[in-house]
């Protein structure tokens, strides 16, 4: 798993480059923690999942998890372009009603 | 066509793409549509999860996978040999975890009924967990 950013005004645009399971799910976090430590100003963070070749439910763990952090400093999230697997399960977990597709 | 094959690997997280990948692999002669294999691909590794990260929580054990295709029917069986679960129904609620601090979602049974066609749960404390899955794949094999 690769991670990806961008800095557009104040959007943080992370791109999950890979797979994302219970192998790859702490340093993703970790990854992704130490990038949203690293920026200020920033009100909106959007994952671009398009090059994420395959999720499983903890997906859906570390996304809650980064949603929560996020929340708790007052920006909010977004999920884009994820593939049909992922899509799916996205749907299923309902990750929609907190991180909304854009 | 009738197939079987059966895989044993130690229970550490590394081995969670290579179950997923070797059951892809194994049921390609099917002829399956892409949504089939990721279907398949998701609720093995649902399953080889729970078995390394559940099964066994503080140790290194074995998993066995025992996959069989049978015309059109592929059935998998994911086992290990260790903790088993305490309490069966509450882990097949949706959103139920044990370990919610380590950010689990407790999604992992829902994702594996939802993508196969049938889904049953063996578990004995101390004994082991066996996951019992089968779908259909390629109905429409006159493509």
């Amino acid at each position: 798993m690769k991670i990806k950013y961008n800095l557009d005004k104040n959007t943080l645009n992370i791109s999950l480059v890979g797979e994302l399971d219970e192998c790859s799910a702490s340093r993703t976090r970790d990854a992704i923690e130490s990038l949203i430590n690293g920026v200020s100003g920033i009100v909106k963070v959007v994952f671009d999942l398009s090059l994420l070749t395959f999720m499983d439910s903890t997906g859906i763990g570390m996304f809650i998890g980064r949603y929560k952090k996020l929340k708790s400093m007052g920006i909010s999230t977004f999920i884009k372009n994820p593939n049909d697997s992922v899509e799916k399960i996205l749907q299923i977990s309902g990750l929609y009603q907190i991180m909304p597709r854009v | 066509m009738t197939n079987k094959i059966r895989l044993y690997f130690s229970s550490i997280s590394e081995n969670e793409a290579f179950a997923r990948n070797a059951l892809a692999s194994f049921i390609l002669p099917l002829n399956p549509t892409l949504s089939e294999v990721n279907d398949v691909k998701t609720a093995v590794s649902e399953a080889v999860t729970n078995a390394i990260v559940h099964g066994y929580p503080d140790s290194v054990g074995e998993v066995e996978i025992i996959a069989e295709i049978d015309g059109n029917d592929l059935h998998i069986e994911i086992s290990d040999y260790g903790v088993g679960i305490d309490d069966l129904e509450k882990a097949l609620e949706p959103f139920y975890s044990t370990r919610v601090e380590s950010e689990r979602s407790g999604m992992g049974f829902t994702i594996m009924k939802t993508f196969m066609d049938d889904v049953t749960v063996i578990s004995k404390l101390n004994s082991g967990t066996k996951v019992k899955m089968s779908k259909k794949i390629n109905l429409n094999s006159a493509r």
